[in-house]
């Protein structure tokens, strides 16, 4: 069976929800910030980061993946030639949603999901100095761990021999 | 169906009735211009969230 969409519904058939993140993501990459309700944000979230990371790709496969869902070419030049190229040194988490109270009228929570800046050189480097720090980390762990692992299966066969007289004894 | 069997008197449904209240929402002050606002969202009278201008005011 086929599994559902993670996230809200957004009301409509399948092909209306299709339509209506298409739409969505284009006029992400048209404007760089659209005002929408805090469900349909966060649906576009993954959506239109999958998108910029086949634009970072670049090629004409990729190319032609986005333009499935994308059917505006001008939309989908610009993706190609301005707004990938900025996020070439990003991994990932190209947009931001920020909460903006609800709307009248439906008290519908509103928010504004907009395409993050490049990254700065600073940043840039603290990133990959926290990346190298955790990697570090892990390792060690895993040294920790399989030094404790083989600690214990020496105990565990010091322990055998002495172990099975008790046995016996119970 | 089911159905009520008798009517509910004046006292059942006052009492009931004044169970209901809205609770106050929590509030935080802005950090820039020190207004209440909700915690979490950009603040509605200067559009400041997290250090950045979110909404044009």
């Amino acid at each position: 069976m086929p599994k559902p969409t993670k996230g809200a519904r957004m009301g409509g058939s399948a092909a209306h929800q299709k339509a209506m993140l298409a739409n969505l993501a284009r006029s992400l990459f048209q404007h760089g910030r659209i005002t929408t309700t805090e469900a349909k944000a966060r649906r576009l979230r993954p959506y239109a980061e999958r998108l910029i990371t086949k634009a970072k790709k670049g090629d004409l496969h990729n190319r032609r993946l986005v333009l499935r869902d994308i059917t505006d070419k001008d939309t989908v030049y610009t993706l190609f030639s301005e707004i990938a190229p900025r996020y070439s040194s990003r991994p990932g988490g190209y947009t931001r949603i920020t909460k903006i109270g609800n709307r009248r009228g439906d008290n519908a929570p509103m928010a504004v999901i907009e395409l993050v800046e490049s990254l700065t050189v600073a940043q840039q480097a603290t990133g990959e100095a926290e990346a190298a720090t955790k990697r570090a980390v892990k390792e060690q762990e895993a040294k920790n761990a399989e030094a404790a692992e083989a600690k214990a299966d020496e105990a565990a066969e010091e322990g055998v021999p002495n172990g099975t007289p008790e046995v016996e004894e119970g | 169906m089911a159905v009520p069997k008798r009517k509910m008197s004046r006292s059942n449904t006052r009492h009931r009735r004044s169970q209901w209240k809205a609770a106050v929402p929590a509030l935080v002050e802005c950090e820039r211009c020190n207004e209440p606002k909700l915690q979490h969202i950009a603040c509605p009278s200067c559009g400041i969230y997290n250090g950045r201008q979110v909404i044009e005011v």
